[in-house]
C-alpha cells in the first residue's frame, strides 16, 4: 500500500507484541484445537507455505501464455479447461472445475463472486482482499465500468462487458488478449506479461514496454 | 437466505481500493486462520455448503465490517461448537477443558500436499437428462428461503438464456442443511444488464450466473 507497510506483511498491526482481538481469537482457536489433538500446527505451516510459495498467479500466467502460443492448447482450454490446466500440473482445491473465458476485440470478461469469495485458487492462489470485500462484490455486477476505472482500466464505450458471477462450483480464469508486439516471444516471456488482475478481468495483459 | 453476503447490486459500500503489491497476508493471525480453517475442514464433519451458510449467518453488522479471514474464523467457531468439537467456555478460557467429538480425520503436515492437490470435487452423475438445452430461454424463480441458496437476490424472477449445460453438481440448498447431496444439473444462464438492473443499465453489459436446475423454469 505504502512504503510504510512495505516488507512488513502487516496492515495496521504495527505493535507485534500487542494482540488485537482477532489475534487473540484465532490464538484461542488454534490452542484449544491443538491441545485436543485436532489440528497439527505443522500442517498449518505447510498450508501457508503452499500458498505463499507454490500456488499463485504464476500458475495462471503459464496457462495463459501457453494458450497464446499454442492454438491447440487454447482450443483444449476452451473446451475442457480443467483437463488442459491439469496437464500443466495445476490441480486441486478451488480448481476442481475450471472454465476459461477468452477476451476478444468485442468482449471483455470480468469475474466476481457476489455471494462469497469463490476464486480459482489452483491457478491464481489466494484471492486479494478487495476481491472478497463488499465494494467489489456489490459493484462488479451493476457498475463494472466504474469498478474497472478504479483499476485504471477504461474500456471503449462499444466494448461489451460480460460479468461472470461464480455462484456455483465452477471457477473462472480470464484469458486476456495477447498484447501487440510479442511476435516470437517465448512462453516464459509471454507469462511475464500476464498479471493476476488480467486473469480476473480487472486489468489487461501488459505491453512489452510496460513490463520492462 | 437474504443475508449480508448477498451483495450484488448494493450501493454505498465504497470504492474497491485495490492495493498495489498486496501481500498474501496482512497479519500473522490471517495465516493461522487460513490454516486452522482448512485443517478443520479436513475433519469431514461438515460440507463446504454448511460452512458457507455459517459465514452468511453472521450478524449483518459483523459480516460487513469484518475482513474475510475474520468471517472465516467466526464461522469456524460456530461450526466447531455445533459439531461438538469444542465449547464456548474453552474458547473463552483459551484452553481445552473437556474431551469433545472425534473427527474422521486429523490433517497432519505430511498429508497437506496430497489433500490440497486433490481438492473436493463436487460434480456428480445425474441419471436423468438435463431439462433445459443451450439457447433456451429460462426464468429464474422468485423465492426467499431463510435457508442457504446460491441464487442471488438480484437474479431472482429474471429471464435469461441458457448458454451452457455445465454438468451435475451437489445441490447446496439441501447439502448445507444435512439433507444430502441431491445433485442437479447446473446451467450457465446469461442475462442482459437491462433485464437485471432496468432503467439506466449499461447497454453493453451481460451477466451470467451458474444456476441449479430447480432455480429455473421455462420462460
Amino acid at each position: 500500500m505504502s512504503e510504510h507497510h512495505h516488507g512488513h506483511g502487516h496492515d495496521h498491526h504495527d505493535h507485534d507484541n500487542h494482540f488485537t482481538d482477532m489475534e487473540a481469537r484465532v490464538k484461542a482457536l488454534e490452542t484449544v484445537l491443538t491441545e485436543k489433538g485436532l489440528i497439527d500446527p505443522a500442517a498449518i505451516d505447510a498450508i501457508v507455505e503452499t500458498y505463499e510459495t507454490k500456488v499463485g498467479p504464476r500458475n495462471g500466467a503459464r496457462v495463459v501464455a501457453k494458450a497464446w502460443g499454442d492454438p491447440q492448447f487454447a482450443e483444449w482450454l476452451k473446451r475442457d479447461a480443467t483437463a488442459a490446466i491439469a496437464s500443466l500440473g495445476f490441480t486441486g482445491r478451488q480448481g476442481e472445475h475450471m472454465r476459461a473465458v477468452f477476451n476478444t476485440p468485442d468482449t471483455h470478461n470480468l469475474i466476481v463472486c457476489t455471494l462469497c469469495s469463490c476464486y480459482p485458487w489452483a491457478v491464481l492462489g489466494l484471492p486479494p482482499v478487495w476481491y472478497k470485500a463488499p465494494p467489489y462484490r456489490s459493484r462488479a455486477v451493476i457498475d463494472p465500468r466504474g469498478v474497472l476505472a478504479e483499476f485504471g482500466l477504461e474500456l471503449s464505450a462499444e466494448k461489451k462487458i460480460r460479468v461472470w458471477d461464480s455462484t456455483a462450483e465452477l471457477r473462472y480464469l480470464v484469458v486476456p488478449e495477447r498484447p501487440e508486439g510479442t511476435e516470437g516471444f517465448s512462453e516464459e516471456q509471454l507469462a511475464e506479461l500476464v498479471t493476476r488482475d488480467s486473469m480476473i478481468g480487472t486489468g489487461l495483459a501488459l505491453s512489452p514496454e510496460a513490463a520492462r | 437466505m437474504n443475508g449480508p453476503h448477498d451483495l450484488g447490486g448494493q450501493h454505498g459500500l465504497g470504492p474497491v481500493a485495490p492495493e498495489t503489491d498486496e501481500p498474501y497476508f496482512h497479519a500473522e493471525w490471517e495465516k493461522r486462520a487460513l490454516g486452522v480453517t482448512l485443517s478443520c475442514g479436513a475433519f469431514g464433519a461438515w460440507t463446504i455448503d454448511e460452512s458457507r451458510h455459517a459465514r452468511e449467518s453472521l450478524p449483518p453488522a459483523t459480516y460487513l465490517s469484518a475482513s474475510y479471514y475474520e468471517i472465516w474464523a467466526r464461522a469456524l467457531e460456530t461450526l466447531l461448537k455445533r459439531h461438538g468439537f469444542l465449547t464456548q467456555a474453552e474458547l473463552d478460557a483459551g484452553h481445552m477443558l473437556e474431551k469433545g467429538a472425534e473427527p474422521k480425520r486429523v490433517l497432519k503436515a505430511e498429508m497437506v500436499a496430497g489433500v490440497l492437490a486433490k481438492g473436493g470435487p463436487c460434480d456428480r452423475p445425474i441419471a436423468t437428462p438435463p431439462r433445459f438445452v443451450v439457447g433456451e430461454r429460462v426464468r429464474t424463480k422468485n423465492f426467499n428461503p431463510e435457508t442457504h441458496t446460491r441464487l442471488p437476490r438480484y437474479a431472482r424472477a429474471k429471464t435469461g438464456v441458457v448458454e451452457a449445460v455445465q454438468g451435475g453438481f451437489v445441490f447446496p440448498d439441501d447439502n448445507a442443511h444435512g439433507k444430502g447431496e441431491n445433485p442437479q444439473w447446473v446451467y450457465t444462464v446469461v442475462f442482459d444488464g437491462g433485464e437485471i438492473w432496468g432503467e439506466g443499465a449499461d447497454p453493453t453489459l451481460t451477466i451470467s450466473i451458474d444456476a441449479w436446475e430447480s432455480y429455473l423454469e421455462q420462460a
